[in-house]
């Protein structure tokens, strides 16, 4: 910016920053407090006024991945004595841990919808960006008839409301025995992100320039060998980005999750909801569940700053 | 759909000969991805549009009887289709709006020499990477009357947010607006960036006051890219349905994403529910080719 001259501009730049921090904390807020309900004792979650200092626990996450029921009578001191640390944490909480007939603890849904999310959200985005590598190779060097329409093709692919798609497709998999499976949700995310792919990894190797794989070539190289000697290595950090996101938008969907699973395939995303049923949920398991679940994305963005503006534009901005 | 067909390519590429022709290459790279799509979007939209001619149930075993346009036509004429489709105009206009002011306001903040720029920016961008059902979900505790920390802050005592009819409409777009506005404030941000600096300074030299400034040389320059954040952030929040669907169920939400979801899956009306998802269709469909259009113009410059 231009240089900072009079004292009224110098105060309204101090102004102009001291704002945009006030902003940022706002914005940033839910997810502070989001984490902060997730290290604390259940009755400190609901509390007016807010609790912002105490001490932090551990227990929300034991409870997360433990099936418990409630404690009608305190536990007797030799089995509280007995039991592990992270046992006598959910007895503090005046719940007990559910254990099997041959007394192994039993899990909450939590870890396997956990699995689940990672296996559907890695597997369609490995799909969609090879596919799409592919492809964008394939619009960006070679001349294709009509390619302005495919490629709008592509995109409308996209824009597509989740719902309007899920209704033929739930009867097409009930048909075929796909749906609740985790490739059910692998094909559908993996179409979802394939344009997007496409579209992404078009711009990256757009920016290549095309006398690399011309010298390669010259120098005996096929056209398949520049592909994968030269042009991919160059895309390494467009490949890494256009992944990144599609995994980040498989990882947080939630309408075909909802409506194609239920139990077996189910992901974190229409789990986590589902077990604020009735009567008084327990945030602190909630704001566990849902600060792991986050934990991910939250990386991910910090990794892919610099890239987010291109992705977020399918491309329009470069930068 | 416009075929691959083959045309000249680069002569020059004598390795061409050896290994796979180009030809073959471009096709092998481009048609796998063209009929993945093809048997997964468009063959169910073909499949979903016999339904829509049909008073098809998937819940039970009854055949499919053909009913010609009459679910069109008893659609276009309910008044409770048209008020779920008034209340998603509403949203979209509250949550755009919403989001254009506090993410433009936000990038004119931004746009000069602040420390942490790029913490800051990264920091900003979170809420909208992260998933709307499971942070939208989280946002029930932060609107709750009795212990939430929105009243708390505000000093609002028990005011009903979810609960409140006229309310909860709001509330799911203030929530989508603090996830959104970051996407609007980027998007402004690198518009403005843009800006030829001497512009300022002609500006400058010429007097001219702050608001001929910005409304003559910041908004017309910045007006392509804010438009491009505005066509996309209103085809999504038409589509709306994850925030809205798990804060509330009220009636005065009832976006018609959720309207189509209930009356497929819940009502399982089948065949009016494909009627339904194809005039959202075509809306969606309408709103993409005006988005498009904005995106390769910007590309273009």
């Amino acid at each position: 910016m231009a240089a900072v001259q009079t004292r009224s501009e110098r105060a309204l730049h101090r102004l102009a920053i001291a704002a945009v921090l006030v902003i940022t904390l706002l914005f940033l807020a839910p997810i502070y407090w989001i984490t902060s309900t997730a290290f604390k004792p259940r009755n400190l979650a609901t509390t007016i006024p807010p609790t912002v200092i105490f001490e932090p626990e551990i227990s929300p996450f034991v409870k997360l991945f433990t099936k418990r029921s409630q404690l009608r009578t305190a536990p007797a001191p030799e089995v509280y004595a007995a039991a592990p640390w992270w046992e006598r944490l959910v007895f503090d909480g005046g719940e007990k841990v559910v254990r099997s007939g041959r007394g192994e603890v039993q899990l909450s849904g939590y870890p396997n919808r956990f699995m689940n999310s990672l296996i559907v959200a890695i597997t369609s985005t490995v799909l969609a960006v090879g596919m799409g590598t592919f492809t964008a190779y394939g619009f960006s060097r070679f001349r294709v008839k009509g390619e302005a329409d495919l490629l709008f093709f592509i995109l409308s692919t996209r824009m597509l409301p989740p719902v309007v798609v899920a209704i033929p497709m739930f009867l097409m998999y009930r048909a075929v025995g796909l749906n609740d499976t985790h490739w059910g949700l692998i094909i559908l995310y993996t179409a979802f992100n394939l344009s997007f792919s496409v579209w992404l990894m078009k711009g990256f190797i757009d920016e290549i320039p095309k006398e690399y794989e011309e010298a390669a070539l010259v120098d005996g190289y096929t056209r398949l060998e520049a592909f994968f000697k030269i042009v991919l290595p160059e895309a390494a950090t467009g490949i890494a980005a256009t992944a990144v996101f599609c995994f980040i938008t498989a990882w947080n969907e939630y309408a075909f999750a909802l409506i194609m699973t239920n139990r077996r395939a189910q992901t974190a995303p229409p789990f986590i909801p589902s077990q604020v049923g009735s009567g008084l949920p327990d945030w602190t398991v909630i704001a566990a569940g849902t600060f792991l679940f986050l934990l991910p994305v939250a990386i991910f963005t910090f990794l892919l700053r610099n890239h987010l503006l291109r992705g977020m534009s399918f491309g329009a901005i470069r930068k | 759909m416009a075929t691959v067909v083959m045309t000249s390519l680069d002569s020059r590429s004598r390795a061409a000969s050896r290994g796979l022709s180009d030809i073959k290459i471009r096709n092998l790279f481009i048609i796998p991805t063209i009929l993945f799509l093809i048997v997964f979007n468009i063959f169910p939209l073909i499949y979903s549009l016999g339904y829509s001619f049909t008073d098809f149930r998937a819940s039970s075993n009854a055949p499919a009887n053909f009913v010609g346009l009459q679910n069109y036509r008893e659609l276009l004429n309910d008044p409770f289709i048209w008020a779920n489709f008034a209340i998603t105009a509403k949203y979209v206009i509250v949550s755009v709006t919403g989001q254009v002011v506090v993410g433009f306001g936000t990038a004119m903040l931004l746009n000069r020499a602040i420390p942490f720029k790029g913490l800051i920016t990264t920091l900003l961008l979170l809420p909208m990477m992260l998933s709307m059902a499971v942070v939208g979900l989280f946002w029930k505790l932060l609107y709750d009357p009795s212990f939430g920390i929105i009243n708390y802050a505000l000093g609002l005592g028990t005011f009903e947010w979810l609960a409140n009819p006229d309310m909860a409409l709001y509330a799911v777009a203030i929530t989508d607006i603090w996830m959104w506005s970051p996407f609007v404030m980027l998007l402004s941000l690198a518009g403005l960036s843009a800006v030829p600096r001497h512009l300022y300074e002609a500006a400058a030299i010429d007097r001219a006051g702050p608001f001929y400034t910005f409304f003559r040389i910041t908004l017309p320059l910045v007006a392509p890219i804010l438009m491009i954040a505005i066509i996309f952030r209103t085809m999504e929040a038409f589509k709306t349905f994850d925030l809205a669907y798990i804060l509330t169920s009220q009636p005065t939400t009832e976006v018609i994403s959720i309207r189509l979801y209930k009356m497929a899956f819940q009502e399982w009306q089948t065949g009016r529910s494909c009627a339904l998802a194809y005039i959202v269709l075509i809306m969606v469909l309408a709103i993409t080719n005006i988005y498009v259009k904005y995106l390769n113009r910007v590309k273009e410059r």
